[in-house]
Parts: C-alpha cells; sequence; structure tokens
C-alpha cells in the first residue's frame, strides 16, 4: 500500500470532474421536485443521454453536438414519463421504475455498435492565466467547459427558483396544485415542461459520464449515478446551492475511493466499490430528519376536476 | 336605472349525472352587496367558477359594465376587474405572504414594492400583515386578509366572496364587514357567498337564492325574515331537532392537562387540555378552523398518543392506547374529513363498514374477516340511517357528501359507543342530512352515550349541546352551560378578535 | 378534444381488460420495433409468444418456462404486498442475490456432508438473507424516515460488490483452478434443489412461488392483515384511523418481500444457476416490478404475469439464436410493456370523453 501516490491536488481536480454528471442529473430532479412530481426515471434518463451523446458525438465528431444531442435523448424519453403522469394520471413511483426499466434497455440496443469506441475528446478550457496559479490552478481552473457549465447551471437554477417570476409559479404549482390551479396557472403545462428540463439534464449528466469521466460506451455504466442523483435532492433540501456541494461531496467520495483502490490498499475491491452507495445510505439517513421542506405536493396526482 | 356592474342571463353548467346551473339569471349593480344563497350542492360555486374564468358555461351569457364577458382563464376575469376569495385551496403555506399576493396578480411589481404596497393597502383597510411571514404560520383570519389583499391590490369592481365568515369568529366578522362597507362606498361590489341567512341580513342588499342549481327567487334580505329565505333555500320546512330531557351518569371520558404535538408541519399543537363529559351527555366545542380541532379528534381516536393519565375513560388511563384497544373499551370517534380519514374512497361501504367495526361487531374471527357479517352491518347501517345508494358494493366516493357523512356517523352511533367524539359532523351536508345527523346524536345521548361534538358551526353547537367550551390556539376556554350565552359571549370565548385591529374608517 | 373524466368508482372490467390490452399494444410496438430493426415483425412476435409452447422443442422450452417463472411470481408476490401499502421496495434484486449468499453459504459451509437437514437449512438461511437484506430499509425508514426506494435500491449495488467479493475470496471453489465462481452445487446432492418430476422443471421454488400465490391471495381477501395493507395503500390516513401501526406494516412489508426474494435466489442458486458467481443474478428483482404491475398487484394475476414474462426471456432468447435478435431488444419489449400498462391503466379509474367546446 503506497497512500503517497495518492496527489491531492489532482484528487480535488477529478473530483469536481467526478461529481459533474450528478450534479448535472439532481439539478434537473430539483427542479422537477420543486414543480412537485417525483421522476425516479433519472437512471434511466442518464443512460439514453449516455448513449445518444455519445453516438451523436462519434457519427458528428462534436462533443458539443453530442451534448446538445444527450439533452434532446432525455428531453424526449422524459416526455413519456411526462405522457403517464400528466395525461394517463399513472403513479409516479411506478412510471418513474419503468422509465428506468425502459431507458436500460434502449440504451443498450441503441449502443450495441458503440461498444469499444473511443468518443472524440471535450475541449478543455485552459484559462491562461488562471489556470497557471499554482495549486488553485489545476484543481479549479483546468477543467472541460462541461464543469463550468454545470457550475453555471446551478447558479442559473438557484436564481431562477429564487428571484424569478417563472420560479415562484413553479414553486407554487409544487407546493398546492389545487391553489395553483385556482388561480389559473396551467399546472400541467408547468410540470410537463419542469419535466423536459429534467430530462435534459439528466440526459447531459450521462453524455458527460460517456464522453469525459470513463470515456467510451458500455451497457449500464451509469451504476445507480442517477439514483445518487436522487438522493442528492433530499440530501440538499430542495437547494440548489447544497446540490453543488452534495455532488462534490460524492464525487469526493467516489474518487478517493479509486484512488485507494489505485493504491492497492488492503481492503478488497468490491469493498471500497460499495462505499459510495453506502456513504449515500449514510447521508440520507442522517438528512432524513428533516423532511419539512418537502414541497407539499410532490408525488401526488393532480386531476382538475372543474 | 344604471347599467349593471355585471348581468348574467340563462347560464346552465352541466356535468355528467347532475346540472349543476340551470339558466341562472341576475344582476349585481356597483357599489351593492349580493348575496347568493344556498344549500351545499345548489350550484353556488360552478357559477362563480364561471363568472372566475374557471369554468366555461355551456349556454348563457355574461356582460359586464354592458359589454359581453366570457373570460377563459382567472387571469381574464382578474384582468376584467373580477376578484376572488376563495374559500379553500388558494394559499400556498410554504411561501410567504409577498409572494402569495404575487401569484394573484398579473403583472406584480418587484418583491420591495409589492411588500410596500401591501403595507399601504393592509393600512388602508385595517387588516395590518407582514408581507414577509410564512402564511402556513397565519390563523384563519390571517390567511383570509392575505387573500382579500391579493384581490384588493387589483382595484376590482367586483368582489367574490366564497363562505368568507366560515373561518371568522364574531368579533372578527364585524371587523370584515366593516372592511367590506368601505369597499361598497368606493363603488366595489360584493357577490357574497353564504348560507348563514342572519349575516346575509346584516350585510347584504339582494340576494339570489339558488336550489339544484335553479334560481327560486330574489328579494330584498334585510326586508325578508330569515324563516322565508331559509324555505326558499331548502325548499321545505325541517322539524328542529327534538331534545328529550336526559339524566346525566357518571363521567365517562376526562381529559386532565393534555399536550399533544400536532403531527403536521403546520398544525396546532395541544395545549393543557381539561375537560369532562358524563353520561347521556353533549359537550359542544367551538372554535375557528385550525385551533386544534383535528389534533384532539386524534388524541382522542388514539392517532396521537399522549400520557397515560391525560386521557381516562370511565376512570381507566388510556392515553397510551392505540385505535383498535380504544374503540373495543367503547370509545368511538368520527373526524371531520370523511375522504381519506373517515372512510376510504376507492373501497366499497362494505369494507368501509369494517374500517371501524370489525372489532365491536365481531366482523372478524382470529384476523379472519367475515365478509357476509360485514356486508350484513353495511346494509344495516344504510337502512337505518336512510343512506342513498345502490347497495353496499358501491365505492364511498361515489356517495353524496350528504349520504356519506350518515354513513360515517351511522357506522359509530350503531356500534353503541359508550362515549362518541365527532368532528364538525354536518359540514358540507344539506339540510335535511344535517336535521338527521343531530337527531341521530340527541338520540344517542338520550341512551346514556356521553358525546363531545366539535364543529365550527355555532347553531348547530348553541342546538345541541349542554354545555359549551371553545377550542382558541390549542388552548380550550372555560366550559360553560350552553343556555343563555349570548354571541358576545361565545365570540370571547373563541378568542375574540384574536388581536385584530378593527378597519378605521 | 379528449377529456378524462372520473368514474363514479373503478371500473371492474378495465381492471382485468388492461393487461390483455398492454400486452397486445406492446406487441404491435414490439413488432415494430423489430421491424425497425430489420427482422420481420410476424416472425418475431410467433417465434416469442408461440415457439416456446407449440414450436418444435416446446417440450424443452415449457419446462424452462416454470424454471424462469418461478423466481419472479415469487419476488413478485413480495413486491405486491408492499406496492398495495404504498411501501416501495426496488431493491428485490438485492435481496435476491444476499438469499443466494446465505443458502449457498450453508451448502458450502457444510460441504462435502450428506446431512438431510442441509436443503431445510439452506431455504431458511435464504429466507433470512433476503429478509435481513430487507430490514435494512425498513429499519431505516421506521426509525429516521428514510426514503426506502432509494436505500433499498442503493442495496442492490452494494449487494452485487458483495456477491463479487464472495465469488472471488470467501466462497471461490478450492478445486475450480483460480477461476472466480463457487462449487456447483447440483454436483452436491443434498444441496441440490432438483426437479422434483424430471423434465418438468417443477423444483422446490416452483412449489414455493405456488403456495406463496396462495397464501398472498388468503392474506389479502379474507385476513384483517391483508385488508390493512390494502387500506394503507388507499387512504394512509383512514388506515391510522382504523388503528393500524404504519411502522409495522413497514417492517412486515418489507421482510417479506425480502424474504421470499432471498428464497427466489436460494432455490436459483441451488438449482438451475448451481453457484455463486459474480454475473449470478440476472435483473429477476427488476423485472418482477413489471411482473408485479401486470399481475394488477393480485396474486393469481403475478402467477399470470409471471409466466408470460418467463416466456418473453425464453422466446427472447429463441429469437436471439434463430432471428439475430440482440438481447436488449428483448429488455426493451418488457419495459415497454409496464409503460403500455400504465398509460392504458388510467381507463379503470376515468374514462374518456369526446367534448367538442374546449374545455377552459
Amino acid at each position: 500500500m503506497d497512500l503517497s501516490s495518492i496527489n491531492p491536488i489532482l484528487l480535488l481536480a477529478s473530483l469536481m470532474v467526478a461529481a459533474t454528471p450528478i450534479l448535472l442529473a439532481a439539478l434537473g430532479e430539483l427542479v422537477v421536485e420543486r414543480a412537485g412530481v417525483l421522476n425516479l426515471g433519472v437512471e434511466g434518463m442518464m443512460i439514453t443521454g449516455a448513449i445518444c451523446g455519445f453516438a451523436i458525438a462519434v457519427e458528428t465528431g462534436s462533443p458539443v453536438v453530442g451534448f446538445i444531442g444527450a439533452a434532446l435523448g432525455g428531453a424526449l424519453l422524459s416526455l413519456l414519463f411526462a405522457g403517464l403522469t400528466q395525461f394517463a394520471l399513472a403513479n409516479q413511483v411506478a412510471s418513474g421504475l419503468a422509465l428506468t426499466l425502459f431507458g436500460l434497455g434502449l440504451s443498450a440496443l441503441l449502443g450495441q455498435s458503440y461498444v469499444g469506441v473511443k468518443p472524440p475528446p471535450t475541449a478543455k478550457l485552459d484559462i491562461p492565466l488562471l489556470g497557471d496559479i499554482p495549486v488553485l490552478g489545476p484543481i479549479v481552473f483546468a477543467h472541460d467547459w462541461m464543469v463550468y457549465f454545470g457550475l453555471a447551471l446551478t447558479l442559473v437554477v438557484w436564481a431562477l427558483l429564487k428571484f424569478t417570476r417563472a420560479g415562484l409559479i413553479l414553486r407554487a404549482v409544487g407546493e398546492n396544485h389545487d391553489a395553483a390551479h385556482a388561480l389559473g396557472y396551467k399546472v400541467v403545462r408547468v410540470r410537463v415542461l419542469a419535466i423536459l428540463f429534467g430530462g435534459a439534464c439528466a440526459g447531459m449528466g450521462g453524455a458527460y459520464l460517456s464522453l469525459v469521466r470513463v470515456p467510451q460506451w458500455t451497457e449500464g455504466m451509469t451504476a445507480g449515478a442517477g439514483w445518487i442523483a436522487l438522493a442528492l435532492v433530499v440530501f440538499a433540501s430542495w437547494k440548489a446551492g447544497r446540490v453543488l456541494l452534495g455532488a462534490y461531496l460524492f464525487g469526493g467520495v467516489t474518487v478517493l475511493q479509486l484512488n485507494l483502490q489505485a493504491a492497492g490498499v488492503d481492503i478488497p475491491v468490491e469493498y471500497l466499490s460499495m462505499s459510495p452507495y453506502l456513504i449515500t445510505i449514510l447521508v440520507l439517513v442522517i438528512l432524513s430528519a428533516d423532511r419539512s421542506r418537502a414541497p407539499g405536493s410532490l408525488g401526488r396526482v393532480f386531476h382538475a376536476s372543474s | 336605472m344604471s347599467t349593471p356592474l355585471l348581468s348574467l342571463s340563462g347560464l346552465t353548467k352541466a356535468y355528467p349525472g347532475v346540472v349543476a346551473n340551470d339558466n341562472v339569471s341576475f344582476e349585481i349593480q356597483p357599489g351593492e352587496v349580493h348575496a347568493l344563497l344556498g344549500e351545499n350542492g345548489a350550484g353556488k360555486s360552478t357559477l362563480v367558477k364561471m363568472i372566475y374564468g374557471l369554468v366555461r358555461p355551456d349556454s348563457g351569457q355574461m356582460m359586464l359594465h354592458g359589454k359581453p364577458f366570457a373570460p377563459t382563464r382567472p387571469s381574464a376575469a382578474r384582468a376584467a376587474g373580477v376578484a376572488m376569495v376563495f374559500q379553500h385551496f388558494s394559499l400556498f403555506d410554504a411561501l410567504n405572504v409577498a409572494e402569495n399576493v404575487a401569484l394573484g396578480m398579473e403583472n406584480p411589481p418587484p418583491m420591495g414594492d409589492l411588500a410596500t404596497r401591501i403595507r399601504d393597502v393592509s393600512a388602508t383597510y385595517g387588516l395590518p400583515l407582514d408581507p414577509s411571514r410564512t402564511v402556513g404560520e397565519l390563523s384563519a383570519g390571517e390567511r383570509q386578509r392575505v387573500e382579500i389583499i391579493r384581490c384588493l391590490l387589483q382595484d376590482p369592481r367586483l368582489l367574490i366572496m366564497d363562505e368568507p365568515t366560515s373561518v371568522l369568529t364574531p368579533q372578527e366578522v364585524d371587523i370584515l364587514f366593516e372592511t367590506l362597507r368601505k369597499l361598497t362606498s368606493e363603488g366595489v361590489a360584493i357577490l357574497y357567498i353564504s348560507h348563514k341567512l342572519e349575516e346575509i341580513r346584516t350585510l347584504c342588499d339582494h340576494a339570489t337564492i339558488l336550489r339544484l342549481g335553479k334560481n327560486v327567487g330574489t328579494c330584498i334580505p334585510r326586508e325578508t325574515s330569515a324563516r322565508d329565505m331559509a324555505e326558499l333555500m331548502v325548499g321545505s320546512a325541517f322539524a328542529a331537532p327534538e331534545r328529550a330531557r336526559r339524566n346525566l351518569g357518571e363521567v365517562a371520558l376526562e381529559l386532565r392537562d393534555l399536550n399533544a404535538a400536532s403531527p403536521s408541519a403546520f398544525g396546532t399543537s395541544l395545549k393543557g387540555i381539561s375537560l369532562s363529559v358524563q353520561q347521556g351527555e353533549i359537550l359542544g366545542l367551538g372554535g375557528v378552523a385550525g385551533n386544534g380541532q383535528d389534533e384532539l379528534l386524534a388524541a382522542l381516536s388514539g392517532e396521537i398518543r399522549s400520557d397515560a393519565e391525560a386521557v381516562r375513560f370511565m376512570g381507566e388511563p388510556i392515553g397510551r392506547l392505540g385505535p383498535g384497544p380504544r374503540r373495543k373499551m367503547g370509545l368511538l370517534t368520527a373526524p371531520e374529513e370523511r375522504l381519506g380519514h373517515a372512510a376510504a374512497p376507492d373501497m366499497s361501504l362494505t369494507e368501509n363498514a369494517l374500517l371501524t367495526g370489525a372489532e365491536r361487531e365481531h366482523l372478524m374471527q382470529r384476523g379472519f374477516l367475515r365478509w357476509g357479517a360485514a356486508e350484513a352491518f353495511a346494509r344495516r347501517i344504510i337502512s337505518a340511517f336512510d343512506v342513498r345508494t345502490p347497495g353496499p358494493d358501491v365505492a364511498a366516493r361515489a356517495l353524496s357528501g350528504g349520504n356519506l357523512q350518515k354513513f360515517v356517523i351511522g357506522r359509530e352511533v350503531m356500534q353503541r359507543p359508550s362515549v362518541l367524539v365527532v368532528n364538525q359532523p354536518t359540514w358540507g351536508v344539506d339540510a335535511a342530512a344535517a336535521a338527521a345527523i343531530r337527531q341521530a346524536l340527541l338520540d344517542l345521548a338520550a341512551k346514556g352515550t356521553a358525546i363531545i361534538c366539535i364543529s365550527q358551526d355555532l347553531d348547530e353547537l348553541m342546538e345541541i349541546s349542554d354545555r359549551f367550551g371553545a377550542l382558541n390556539e390549542g388552548r380550550l376556554s372555560e366550559i360553560r352551560p350552553a343556555q343563555g350565552l349570548s354571541v358576545d359571549e361565545i365570540g370571547l370565548m373563541m378568542g375574540g378578535a384574536h388581536g385584530m385591529e378593527v378597519a378605521h374608517v | 378534444m379528449l377529456r378524462l373524466e372520473q368514474r363514479p368508482q373503478p371500473s371492474r372490467m378495465w381492471v382485468y381488460l388492461t393487461p390483455l390490452v398492454a400486452v397486445v399494444i406492446t406487441m404491435i410496438a414490439g413488432g415494430a420495433l423489430f421491424a425497425a430493426l430489420g427482422k420481420s415483425p410476424v416472425e418475431a412476435i410467433a417465434t416469442i409468444f408461440w415457439e416456446p409452447l407449440f414450436g418444435e422443442f416446446a417440450f424443452y422450452y415449457r419446462p424452462q418456462l416454470l424454471v424462469k417463472a418461478a423466481p419472479l411470481i415469487l419476488i413478485a408476490i413480495g413486491l405486491s404486498l408492499g406496492f398495495r401499502a404504498g411501501i416501495w421496495n426496488i431493491g428485490a434484486e438485492g435481496q435476491y442475490i444476499l438469499g443466494a449468499i446465505c443458502g449457498a453459504g450453508v451448502a458450502l459451509a457444510a460441504y462435502p456432508s450428506e446431512n438431510v437437514l442441509i436443503f431445510p437449512a439452506m431455504i431458511v438461511a435464504g429466507a433470512f438473507g433476503g429478509w435481513a437484506w430487507g430490514m435494512i430499509p425498513a429499519l431505516l425508514r421506521v426509525k429516521f424516515g428514510t426514503n426506502e426506494i432509494l436505500v433499498s435500491l442503493m442495496l442492490v449495488y452494494v449487494a452485487e460488490q458483495l456477491l463479487a467479493a464472495m465469488s472471488l475470496g470467501l466462497m471461490r471453489n478450492p478445486e475450480g483452478h483460480g477461476f472466480p465462481g463457487s462449487r456447483n452445487l447440483q454436483q452436491y446432492e443434498a444441496a441440490h434443489n432438483a426437479e422434483l418430476i424430471t423434465g418438468s422443471g417443477l423444483h422446490w421454488g416452483v412449489a414455493a412461488a405456488l403456495i406463496a400465490v396462495i397464501f398472498a391471495y388468503i392474506l389479502l381477501n379474507r385476513h384483517i392483515l391483508g385488508y390493512h395493507i390494502r387500506l394503507t395503500g388507499q387512504a394512509p390516513r383512514a388506515a391510522r384511523f382504523a388503528g393500524v401501526r404504519p411502522n409495522r406494516l413497514i417492517l412486515f412489508c418489507l421482510g417479506t418481500s425480502g424474504a421470499l426474494a432471498g428464497l427466489a435466489g436460494m432455490f436459483e442458486v441451488a438449482g438451475p444457476s448451481g453457484q455463486i458467481s459474480i454475473d449470478f443474478n440476472v435483473g429477476y428483482g427488476f423485472t418482477a416490478i413489471i411482473v408485479a404491475f401486470l399481475g394488477r398487484l393480485h396474486p393469481v394475476g403475478i402467477m399470470l404475469a409471471g409466466l408470460l414474462m418467463a416466456l418473453t426471456y425464453i422466446g427472447g432468447e429463441i429469437a436471439q439464436s434463430n432471428l439475430q435478435l440482440p438481447a436488449a431488444a428483448i429488455q426493451l419489449f418488457q419495459g415497454m410493456l409496464l409503460f403500455f400498462l400504465l398509460a392504458v391503466d388510467v381507463l379503470v379509474q376515468f374514462r374518456l370523453r369526446w367534448i367538442r367546446t374546449e374545455a377552459a
């Protein structure tokens, strides 16, 4: 065992990379849940995004187009969920599970010819001066643009929910859909839009896995990242800032665990690989005492009777 | 005569199986308070939903300021100067006052300016309110202010108020009426929906009476007796419940300094409640909604546990027991919410009979259910309480409010309780069913059952109870004999004006 | 435009009809999918649904049907109890793995004894393993209010890692020349979950599934506990009013479904699969969710749905080898089934109405 082989600077730098996929997916789910919808299909949308983004990036040679394609793919899949829950009034838990099972099958089918292919590299933003700052430079300023996109998106979601009228309406719909309906807001429309946004974010998160983090396509490669993203939203008490914090925490655990594996710690690899899941459970337990912040209408079926 | 502010002609709206409004016409003049009077289910809410753009009429026409008016959305109605204060369902507990107000406006100003305007308007109309408070923490009266201010900020020409006094104490009602009179003096018209006749006689200039969706008459309330209006509204006269002379037995249920935290985030905790009720006695507990009624019922049913000694049944401490054991001993309860609490909406009446009757009616044997016996029990309730339903296989939610309420109350009464606790036994129920339920409670008391009736309907409580107390913010007032209590005294027991200021007009 | 209108009460007819309609729509959509993959849709559908039952090699496939259906039914019966009560155990896959590990653990520890009590002990151990794994989310939910959906799902990944650790470490076959995987229990008579009638596919797991169906039926329709389960799912507040203790119900439902999934895993590892290996689990725990819903959470329905789903597995394998239909297409096909089912399910509570004037 050689712990000195772990470079703390690289560790912190890779933490931001490891956190990005779940950050993106969790931000999307945050918006969905604030609108009062519980979409458990994040895993399915992520893996669909992973293959859509991967395939499109490989075919076009452009990771940017790939990420856009991933967002569209995720949103398209989430449209199925929107149809089930908002129009056919199906149970949201069951529909979310269906979405995940469906997404896993769909992605496996789409990805058949892409196993073992190398994707085009995603550009790094080497910010000239900032990137050269010792220690801080490589940790904070030498990543690919999606990392910064994730950070920017956190800021946008936070500001949108807190300061804009659209955000207020979204929160109102999630808090009490009957009241929102009585005031004349289109509950279903708001929710469908939120679900689409959630799908797009999850899709991009998935594509980040297949295009940057791994980078290649394998079946079932999300390996529970979507579920961790769901846990993250609970962890964050439905607040964007805390989603970022949580994502970095989980990113840190993942990276540390991988580094320990590489350093040859005297614990079987399998037990180290369990750790992100176990820590997710642990964090959920610690935070589940406070459920008061959950949106009032979360998971409830809305049907305008009048 | 000037152009009416709003005129309705021949409005009709049908839902599958029921005509909610059938050819309804009337007019509202600027500056008048116009009452819309009717029983539950008479079609009042459908009518105002059409005016407010939530529902579209099948036929008929509306004119506002002499021009055709057909709002497709509430925002269109609001833009035309129509505002509405809802009875339920229009506030967001987790949002603050300013956000709630903003949601009811078309083009709200920035939050800072809005807060200032809220303060201005609330000062003008005597409705003090802090824009930054979370709505879930407000009292019922304060919540109503939020709704009223939300409306006033848009300079409405017509203000629709749906049962606004059902959440107020008598003193708070006076304050509200002052505010409304100030508004009408400024030319605002008010469409006032209620079934409380005295209130309408005090406040309203004209009244339109609906029965089963039809306009059955108009009158000038000040010149019409409450009795005549009631007959128009109900269609026939009802015998007032008969009170047999009762002999009070020993104390059946006693609470001593009962404290219990509310299970819900914005609920009211019970603080130091003490009371006792004797066999054959009816204790009426009044109070404005949300002052601990649900929690008290839950603490008595066993859904909320407390210190063993805090609840005593026939002298035995039962505070730690759950609903099952309490029921077995003879302490039965009927909660306010029929669908989802007292009954499971999608289950049949037979299954719902089983819900509380399994133990006392021997509907199960060593855990195995006797469906035949359960169905027989359901049939007995249906026939004894005149529940209108095709049969016991029908789902609970297919019944009308009145019929389901008769079933739910009947289910408990038929089990011969030693103590029965009911919460809002006639809420949202038509007059005939309400009379039947009250009579059933009186009859049960005559047979020696101790009854606690929690209700927000003061007339009901005065009609049936022997002693009266009121809940206010989770505390119980002094309990006094019901006979001879004045409205003012009752109001003060309910908490008076809750520190609200009177409008300075 | 079309509008949904709530029925005064749930439609009995549609309760039975929706699964059939969903299957038909899935066949149509699946056919379209297979056509898009360049296969003849009719041939593909016929291969999946006809071949295993009535084809040339049906004598071989029919027993396989029972072998595949048994774990699906066993797990789905357990899940359905919780689903009815609004308690969402979606980690049956993990409980299935733990049941297998514990069951096989007993056998491997006893090896090479031929004591007749070994197999019964394995059954107990398998049920216990699944039960214990299911009790983790149950206890966390009861003690801390932790979301059981996420915890039970996270535990699947933990179980998969545990499975890998076992097949590479503790349980590795000492005579296996270093290859991962345990001894093969099919060759260890005292531990082998053999066919009760040779060639029938009928092993102890099938018998257990049948017993589970009967027990679940009696529980749900004749017993107060089953009534309380249904009541809790439909109206949680009314259930508390009736005297149901939600925490006990959570422990019961998660524990029972865990135990049944554990049993399924144990019967699988001692029989058809034979050994603990890294790829022992093939997703029965997730497919069982589809089975539970397709069977309308009703024991008899689940039995039929389990057989149908087993058919798609076997037919899918035939289609794979005969038509070169990709395995993923079958997986997608199964996913579609749940989708369409949930979509047509709306007709149980609502009816569609054509409304001429546009509604507000």
